[in-house]
Parts: structure tokens; sequence; C-alpha cells
């Protein structure tokens, strides 16, 4: 089923080709995609079109990224634990 | 320069572009990789097989200068107008589109009601599960539970039960008359022979009316849910709160449209059906901005086929050829049978009860219920100024996702709920500098 | 609509932060003081503002004189009423253009001699980490500060002695047969009261239009850029020596030079713009490209970093640059605290305490001279 994979955190994961980030981490099992800024609770995908800001991770070094909106591309290396605000 | 730039890729902009590149040249901008917005979402491998209603919507762009992953961060009028972009997130590259007509189809999202554990990972909206579905072919694994009120928990519970979840069932938080019962079957509109409705039946699902998820639970992540009848005012009915166990909660209280662009260019907002602003238009969807038109959710949440019919209407108006009549009425019945949707799903205020101090309140900003009543209290009598004090509305997501809890929470003025967003997207400061443009 | 209010001993028109921090020096004498807002609190300038309380932007002279006294009373308001955000986070001016370099250095020496600590710092990196390359002169500030305005003007409201009334519109002035005012008529019901304080920051030009009293002053707007919340890149609020050129213009055409501060919720404030277009919120594009360059040339590691939010401001601007302070003489009983321009946060503790103390018939710890209403009168 899966066409290539990821990396999450240092961890492989499976994708299908047009999935989005937030999908594949889904599918996964992954349910945390950062930790609030104060006080460091976890956040997942949570309105998944690009809206609400929660699932923001860092792709291949580019902060900030909404993971619901963001197609995986092979290779791809997503860290949930660098600070993706202060 | 284009003779019209549709913002929005959806059933209203795709059916606008469709119209309009018959006359004129076109272009389509859309934040999502694919196109469809939410109600015609599909895959990627739906895409590849291209059949059926998949293939017919594709054809709606033939003709057209289709560009996804674009999101828009702001609209400049003046002799034209300037779409400003941005294209992908991991290295965004301005791109600018120049227009001499814009269709704001920008379409709506689902309105979230704060609740204590919310913010837990596992719950999403109703409308980020079935976009999971939908769009990547995905359904979180473990129990599902979906509640909250309105029609489109119907489908989202189909919808999670055809892709093989474990669906414990709906709990809708209204009661739902006769006419609730008979518009939300109706909502097969789209040539389907069986209702949502008898579909569940079918499945053994239990869907519960009169009834809500309260509070969220879980230390990291969410584990269980407490539900509760509620009365016709929404609140807590004492001595039926019962915990659920489940690992995923789609939680939705029908939507709201996406103002900021028709905002900024100073379009009219009026009230909507449920009071709730929508941008003014014409019955050809002319907004009181010349140029700017706006077709589907913007104009008033109404559904896939009112929005297509919507964006047709602004495709004619846009390139100057008269809708048959057939359209203007087509378009006068959607109308008339989403008005009455939206009444029968109010939300309605006891929700306010369910919020501990604690509760989250403004997610981005991790502002909680106590801290928007101090903020009240020290003189936040409007959503602004409660903003100011206590900085709900302030984060990454500009108050899109509490902007509502706070309307209510402080004046309750649904003409103050706060849509300025003058910058719809974030913008890197060299962008926004200019850096990359031509002559730059 | 025929409601009236009596045992009021002060009126404040405005409930920002001017109109605030007069109240609260009123209330803190004992007077009963009543505050009334179009809108609500902090609906106007106040809401808009950066909260910056400096002294590094002003010219040995009467603001100055104001700008030191004030300085020192926020602290003190920051100790015994608090909850406003105060930091104390110091001023860095720079200078990259040669022939900015004497001026910077010339204003530094003076203000000293005004009482003001003025540092010129040589390796700028070691207080600013970010900044950009080719500072040829720096001077440090550290009695700059800030506070967040919109919480400065709640907590000084928040008295005992103190009513705020929200939603009141004043539409005229009450007078006696001998030309007092005694009170003033609103949309919710007359107010009676002898001692009036128009504090309605750029709106005042035409309320106090509306009172009979005209005074001149009018809306100049500012833009702010917000981004989203950043890791500390800059540690104070950082301008360019081309701000004080700025101030003291009167172009109507937009002037731009950069201002960035970084501040203690996360997010980089970015500034600094100033035009005269009425109330005009829209259009702010062209600002918005100015002061992006403006900033990413003074740190260059802003490039990537996201804006989630811009703003319009309108300071409340007097013809020449200083507030509006003191008794009107035209219509007795009535006070203006207006016209502060760019300064109100910074400048609204002397404010507030040298207007009290001019009500109350005392000596003013500053000369209010100045900043008299009367200076604008045709000269009979």
């Amino acid at each position: 089923m899966s066409d290539f994979d990821i990396s999450v955190d240092g961890r492989e994961i499976p994708v299908e080709m047009g999935q989005s980030l937030a999908a594949a981490m889904t599918a996964a099992g992954i349910t945390t995609f950062r930790r609030t800024r104060v006080a460091s609770r976890p956040r997942g995908m949570f309105c998944g079109i690009g809206v609400c800001f929660d699932c923001l991770v860092t792709v291949n070094g580019a902060a900030d990224v909404r993971a619901c909106l963001e197609q995986a591309w092979p290779g791809d290396v997503v860290s949930t634990e660098e600070p993706t605000d202060v | 320069m284009y003779d019209l730039i549709v913002i929005g890729a959806g059933p209203a902009g795709l059916a606008a572009a469709e119209v309009a590149a018959a006359d004129g040249r076109v272009a389509v901008v859309d934040m999502n990789v694919r196109p469809g917005g939410q109600y015609w979402r599909h895959s990627a491998v739906d895409a590849s097989r291209a059949r059926g209603r998949i293939a017919r919507r594709q054809r709606m762009l033939s003709g057209v200068d289709y560009f996804p992953r674009h999101r828009v961060w702001n609209i400049e009028r003046g002799d034209r107008f300037r779409v400003n972009t941005l294209s992908g997130q991991r290295d965004p590259e301005p791109v600018v589109l120049e227009g001499r007509a814009v269709l704001l189809a920008t379409g709506a999202y689902d309105r979230t009601l704060p609740f204590p554990g919310w913010d837990l990972p596992g719950v999403m909206t109703a409308g980020g599960v079935q976009s999971l579905w939908k769009g990547d072919g995905v359904i979180p694994d473990g129990r599902i539970v979906v509640a909250g009120t309105g029609p489109f928990l119907l489908p989202v519970a189909t919808g999670i039960a055809a892709g093989g979840g474990d669906l414990v069932g709906v709990w809708e938080a209204n009661r739902l008359g006769r006419d609730a019962v008979a518009l939300a079957g109706n909502l097969a509109k789209a040539g389907e022979a069986v209702g949502y409705a008898a579909r569940m039946a079918r499945r053994r699902v239990p869907y519960r009316t009169g009834a809500a998820v309260v509070a969220a639970h879980g230390r990291d992540r969410l584990e269980s849910v407490t539900v509760a009848q509620v009365t016709a005012n929404w609140r807590v009915v004492p001595g039926t709160r019962r915990r659920v166990a489940c690992d995923v909660l789609a939680v939705g209280y029908g939507f709201m449209p996406q103002l900021e662009l028709a905002e900024s260019l100073g379009c009219r907002l009026v009230p909507g059906v449920d009071g709730w602003p929508v941008v003014a238009v014409s019955a050809t969807q002319r907004t009181s901005i010349p140029g700017v038109y706006a077709a589907g959710e913007s104009t008033g949440v109404g559904g896939a086929v009112l929005a297509e019919y919507e964006g047709r209407l602004a495709g004619h108006a846009v390139v100057g050829s008269r809708p048959s009549a057939r359209l203007l009425a087509a378009r006068g019945n959607a109308q008339r049978f989403a008005d009455r949707l939206a009444k029968a799903f109010p939300v309605r205020e006891g929700w306010r009860g369910w919020l501990a101090d604690d509760t989250v309140v403004c997610r981005c900003e991790e502002v909680d219920h106590a801290a928007v009543t101090r903020a009240v209290a020290a003189g936040g009598v409007d959503p602004r100024t409660a903003k100011l004090l206590s900085r709900a509305g302030m984060g990454w997501c500009q108050g899109r996702v509490c902007g509502f809890a706070v309307t209510c929470l402080t004046n309750d003025d649904r003409s103050a709920l706060p849509v300025s967003r003058s910058i719809g997207q974030p913008v890197g400061l060299g962008v926004l500098a200019g850096e990359g443009e031509d002559g730059d | 609509m025929t409601s009236e209010r009596y045992g009021i001993d002060l009126l404040v028109i405005g409930a920002g932060v001017i109109g605030a921090a007069v109240a609260h020096y009123a209330a803190e004498t004992g007077m009963r003081v009543t505050v009334v807002d179009q809108q609500g609190v902090a609906g106007g300038s106040t809401g808009a503002g950066e909260g910056n309380l400096l002294v590094s932007d002003k010219a040995p002279g009467p603001e100055l004189d104001l700008a030191v006294l004030s300085a020192r009373l926020w602290s003190e308001l920051a100790a015994e009423v608090g909850g406003f955000e105060y930091e104390t986070k110091g001023g860095l001016v720079v200078t990259s253009r040669a022939d900015t370099v004497d001026g910077l250095v010339d204003l530094a020496a003076r203000q000293r001699r005004g009482g003001v600590t003025a540092n010129r710092i040589d390796d700028v990196r070691q207080l600013e980490p970010h900044l950009r390359d080719g500072i040829l002169a720096a001077v440090h500030y550290p009695q700059d500060a800030q506070v967040m305005p919109a919480l400065a003007a709640a907590r000084l409201l928040d008295h005992p002695n103190i009513a705020v009334h929200t939603g009141v519109t004043v539409t005229g002035a009450v007078t006696s047969h001998r030309g007092r005012v005694v009170g003033v008529v609103t949309s919710q019901g007359q107010y009676s009261c002898g001692n009036v304080v128009v504090a309605a920051g750029a709106a005042t030009g035409q309320l106090s239009t509306v009172l009979g009293a005209p005074i001149p002053i009018s809306p100049r707007r500012g833009v702010v850029l917000v981004t989203a919340a950043m890791p500390p890149l800059v540690r104070h609020k950082v301008y360019t020596a081309d701000y004080l050129a700025d101030v003291a213009s009167d172009d109507s055409g937009l002037q731009t030079s950069p201002v960035v501060e970084g501040t203690p919720a996360g997010p980089i404030l970015i500034g600094a713009s100033r035009e005269r277009v009425g109330f005009e919120r829209t259009r702010t594009q062209p600002v918005w490209r100015r002061l992006a360059a403006g900033a990413v040339d003074l740190f260059p590691v802003l490039r990537d970093v996201p804006v989630i939010r811009a703003y319009s401001g309108f300071r409340p601007f007097s013809p020449d640059h200083l507030p509006v302070i003191g008794p009107d003489d035209r219509l007795p009983g009535l006070w203006h605290a207006s016209g502060h321009e760019g300064a109100g946060v910074g400048l609204a503790a002397a404010t507030g305490r040298l207007l009290t103390q001019s009500i109350l018939g005392e000596l003013t710890d500053v000369d209010l001279a100045a900043f008299s209403p009367a200076r604008f009168e045709e000269r009979r």
C-alpha cells in the first residue's frame, strides 16, 4: 500500500503518494505534532484544513509548516520537537 | 492581466471558472494540492483514476490558469486587483496575479466551541476527520465519537463507517423536530438512493439527539469523553453525565465563512440567517465593492449545490452573459433549503456552562476561560478589547478558531465578530518587503 | 435619555491611557471620578500602541522634562498598581549613515545634561547580537521601558473612586450663565460636573469642537507589523536615528524609519510610519513594504520570520508636536490632556499627575506653560 517512507523524529513511516504529512503521521499513530509555547501541552491535527495552525511541524529544516496542507515527498525529514514557536 | 481571478477551487470557484473561461481569461488560486475545496475533496488516488464526478470537476479547470498550493495573503485594490499569493510552505515564493475582477470563493471552516479537554490530540473537527478520509484515504485508528450539531455530522459518520472506522456513535446536541430530520435526510441530494440516517441505522450506529460531548479527558492524548443529555438550551441535565472511552473525537458545530479577504477589501458584511456576518451580495453575486464578487459559503453557509449555482451566477456576471431563468430558480430553491437547514441546527448558549476556569479558550495563545473572564471584568467589553487584555485571538490563527467563543463571552454582538485580518496568511518579512519581485 | 448623573468631582472623557492616568491620580486625592468613552477601555490609540516609555527620542526641552518625570512615576505605578507588563528593557538608537552620526552623538550629550542616561556603545553586538553590520554609532538608553498599554489603562481605571461608563458619546457641553462648564450632554443622558477633562486622543479635534472649545488635534496614522512569537532575537527597542527627523517633520506624505522591538510574549513589533490620511485603515500595503524592508535591513535574521498581523493606529497630532495639557481659558472648568502623538503611553503618568495638580490649584511638578491649550488661539 505504501509508496515511500518519510522520517518523523527519526522514525520511518509509510506514505501513499499524494497524502499530506498530517495524514501519514495520523495513519502511523502519531498524535502529537508539537508542544505549546507557554505550557508545553501536546497538540496534533485539529481542523485539518489549514485554519487552526495546531499541526505545525518542521520539514527538512523549514519551520512552521502546516502538516495538513503539505504533501509528503520521499525522503522528507519531519521534526515535531524543534521549537516551531518560542 | 486576467479578466477574473477566482480565489478558491471548491464548488463555487470551479463553477465560476468554467462559466467565465468561455469568454475571458481566468485564473483559479487555491491553497490546497488538489481542487475541490472541502465539499468536493478527493484523494490523489481518486484524481488519478479520474472517473465520474471527479473527472467532470477536473474538466471545469480546462482553459483556466490553475494555481494550486498558492495561498492569498492580501488583495490590493486599485486600477486593477493585485492578488498577493505565496506558493508552497517549505520555501514560500511570492506570486502576484493581476486581474480586472476577483471572485471570493474561500469557503468556510468548522465552527468550534471550547470545552474542557478540547485541546487534546485526538480531538479534531468534524471537517478535519472528513478531510483525512476524503483527501488522504485515512481513518484514524481506535474508537471514534462524532459530536456537535448539524446535518454535516451525518456524512462524517457514514464516511467513517464506510471507511472501516470504529464509529462509537453520534451525539447531536439539538433536539430535532420532524423538519430537521427530513432536511438532514435530504442531504443525499446527489443521486444517492439511501439517506444518511437510514445508512447509519443499517450499521446500528447510535444517533442520539439532545446529547453532547461536554468534556474530553486524557493525559497526552484523548482517552475518553464525557457525554451528557442537554436541555433545549444545551445545559447539562444533572445526573446524565457518563464516560465513553474513545481515541478520536470528531466535533463540529456548523461552519463559519472565511471573510477576511472580503473584509479587507471593504466589502459590506451583513448578518446571515443565524445572525453571524456574511458577505452581502446582489442577486448576481456582486459585493459592495466594484469588481469583487463572492459565491459559496462566504455569502452564507449553504452547502455544495448552492455554492455551485452561486459560482455560475458569478461567472456570468463577470463576463456579462445572462444566466438562465432555470439557474436563478434553482439557486433560489437551494437558498431556501439551506436557510431552513441552518435554522434547524442553531448553537444554543448553554455550552458556556460546560467551561471550567482552566478550559483553554484561545488555543494559539493558551488563554483560558478564567483569563477571558478577568479581561471582561477589567474593561474588555467587546471582543477587540478582550483580545487586547487577554491575548485571546492574537496568535497564529488570528482569532479564527476562538473568535466565535470570545464574541459570545464578551458582548455577544455578532457583528463584532473579529474578521479583520489584513494579512490573511503568515508572510515572511522578506516577501513583505518585496524582495524577489521584478525590479527589486 | 433624560437620566442625569450627579456627585461627580471630575468627569474624564476618554478611557485610554491618558484618561486613565488622569482619573487615577485624581482618584488618589479622594476625588470621585467618572470616565466616559464612546467605545470601551483603550478603544483608540492606546489599543494600537506599542506601549513605549521613552526618554531616548526627546531632545532637551519641555517634552523631555515631562518624559523624565513620567518615567519615574511609571515605575512607581508599576510597584503600586502593577499588572501591566512593565519592563525596563532599555532602548538602543543606532545609525549606519555617516551623515547622522554627529547628530545622534550630539543629541545624546544634550540629553545627558537634561537628566537622561545615554551611553555610547562601541560593541553593539554585545547588546544586540543579530544587528546588521556597518553600525557607525549606537547609544543605549537604559531608562527606556515598556508596558502593555491596554492593560495599563485597565489597571489604572480599577480604583474604588473611579466609575467607567463605556459606550457613551459626548454630544455637547452644558454651561452656566457665566460661561463655566457645569456638565456634558451625552448619548446616555446628562452628566453634571464642574470639571471636565478632554482626553479623547485623536478624536479630540472633533470632540473639542462639539464642546465649543476647538483644539487642533488630528490623526497621524502609524502602522505596526506583528510577527509570530519568536525566541528572543531582539532584546531592546531598537531604532535608527532617522526616527528623530521623522517625528519632527510635518510632511503629510508617508514617512517611515525602522523600529524593531521584542516583547515578553514573544512577537516582534515592527514600525514606524507616519502619514496624515485621516482615519483610513486600508491601503496600507506600501507602508508594509517599507516597514518590512527597514526591519530586515536592521536585523537580517528577520528575513524569514513570518508576519501574522498588521494594524493601524492613529496618533493624536498637534501642530507643534507638543501635548496639550492644562485649563481651557475659553471655557472655565474644561481641561485638556491630549495631543501626545506617539508618546502618549510614556507621558501618561506625568500628564495625569500634573493635570490633577493643576485642577486642585497646586503648583505643578513641571511647568505646564509650554503645553497650554491657549497657545493655539489667535492673538487678539
